[in-house]
């Protein structure tokens, strides 16, 4: 079993948020940081295919929707490791609260669903130590589904999962995939330990909850960060 | 034996083409999903080697050799792929990301090239000769320091080849061949990355003893033949399509 950052012995802490698209973990780890934030404490934020090289080359990718399964996952875990190694374990070995918008288990949860074997993608991660708390938003499909087809006229390809030929109507093909995913992460929550928190509720009540949560678990107190030199 | 066999022929019979035997493929480890290995009719043949292995002139000579018997051929080669070869040129160059990048993001070229070239080939029934296999990925890999399962695991999903040559050449001719050639070391193919050595020389050296230690090692697990790389290229490429000639006709 991968251990955990604290496992480890590192002196930051990793708050992953996990969920489907729509299920509102974007808006709840926002509202998390600036909470942590506005007590001075050294926090940062990390998205999920965010790093600017293999960025090029997904992009590239997915115009020309070049991507398999296989490739599909390589690259995501080519970007991933880039944030990995330059980004995450240096804030994690200087004493940061990190915060990661989707972490390892996007990936485990995703590329099985496109068909590849669970151990390898598993495997994959392997180098990656697990975050040392896990937001689960679970929201109920057609929420996520709804929130996700007003807010974008047009779906993307991969998105929809359209790469798997589930349906030629994008609109089903993406409540297909949604939902295979959804089995996913439910099917890991218990082995991985998530914190499932219903995101069908109010965004207070929501957040409300997380941040007793963070309060519980991590000593926010050892995370204060230096004193501004200057007022601006 | 079959070899004399075809030589005392006349010359017409040499019309008659030997269609490959068809043996089933398989993948090392988990492989890719979504492939049907019984469609596989091609042959997979890979050679391995440093820079200055000669690797490059002996495919040439196996082209030459099995487009004249009348097999189709195709050649593939590290960072070749249309995915993320121009990415990778330029992480090399600025030499930026750390080694678990590296090792993905020639996993992802590598797997590119696999899906939408190899396995396509083999499928219409090439003869697909590749420059370079996992082999040297992982072997750069290990000398880095990367974990030995980790990188089993990811490069699981390759094909097992019909043939897999390693053109094994000590480091002193390799130096050689490689002034001869461009009276330049390259950067990475000496190690420098890895700080053996301020002296370029001396690091290719080592490095290069290194990854034949690799190459033995991972001889253990992968079944290759390592072919002494010292001899006459002509010498070699007559041993290589022996080999091959025996991998045809099964």
């Amino acid at each position: 079993m991968t251990k955990t950052f604290a496992q480890l012995g590192f002196p930051g802490r990793l708050i992953a948020v996990e969920g489907l698209d729509g299920s509102g973990k974007s808006t709840q780890v926002y509202l998390l940081k600036r909470w942590l934030e506005l007590q001075g404490l050294k926090v940062f934020f990390s998205e999920w295919n965010s790093s600017a090289l293999v960025k090029s080359a997904t992009s590239k990718a997915k115009k020309q929707t070049l991507l398999t399964p296989t490739t599909f996952s390589l690259i995501h875990a080519t970007d991933f490791a880039d944030r990995y190694e330059r980004q995450l374990v240096p804030l994690m070995r200087a004493g940061y609260i990190v915060l990661c918008d989707r972490y390892v288990f996007t990936a485990f949860a995703r590329d099985v669903v496109r068909g590849c074997p669970p151990a390898w993608v598993r495997g994959l991660y392997g180098f990656a130590a697990h975050p040392d708390l896990t937001f689960f938003f679970k929201a109920d499909l057609e929420v996520s589904l709804q929130r996700i087809l007003v807010g974008r006229p047009e779906l993307k390809y991969f998105e929809a999962g359209m790469d798997l030929n589930l349906s030629n109507n994008e609109e089903e093909s993406f409540r297909i995939f949604q939902g295979r995913i959804l089995d996913q992460y439910l099917a890991m929550s218990a082995e991985f330990n998530f914190h499932v928190l219903d995101a069908n509720h109010p965004i207070e009540v929501q957040q409300s909850l997380v941040r007793e949560v963070v309060a519980s678990r991590i000593d926010l107190s050892a995370f204060v960060g230096p004193l501004p030199t200057e007022h601006a | 034996m079959k070899k004399s066999i075809a030589k005392g022929r006349p010359r017409v019979s040499a019309i008659r083409i030997t269609v490959p035997k068809r043996e089933q493929h398989r993948f090392y480890g988990h492989g890719l999903p979504h492939v049907d290995l019984g469609q596989l009719s091609g042959k997979l043949i890979v050679v391995e080697g440093a820079d200055g292995s000669g690797r490059s002139s002996q495919i040439d000579g196996l082209v030459e050799w099995l487009e004249g018997r009348g097999h189709a051929t195709i050649q593939v080669g590290l960072k070749k792929s249309t995915l993320v070869s121009e990415e990778l040129d330029k992480a090399q160059n600025g030499n930026i990301l750390s080694h678990t990048t590296m090792s993905l993001f020639y996993a992802t070229d590598f797997a590119d090239q696999l899906e939408n070239v190899i396995i396509p080939a083999l499928r219409a029934g090439f003869m697909v000769l590749a420059d370079r296999y996992i082999y040297t990925l992982m072997a750069r890999d290990l000398v880095r320091g990367a974990d030995e399962r980790w990188l089993k695991n990811l490069y699981s999903i390759a094909l097992v080849p019909d043939a897999v040559f390693y053109l094994k050449v000590s480091p002193e001719i390799l130096v050689q061949r490689n002034f001869a050639k461009s009276h330049s070391l390259d950067y990475w193919e000496s190690g420098m990355d890895l700080g053996l050595s301020r002296d370029m020389f001396d690091s290719f050296l080592k490095y290069q003893k290194m990854l034949i230690d690799e190459f033995n090692h991972l001889r253990r697990t992968y079944d290759f033949d390592v072919v002494d790389g010292s001899r006459s290229p002509a010498e070699i490429n007559a041993d290589l399509r022996r080999q091959i000639e025996a991998v045809i006709h099964g």
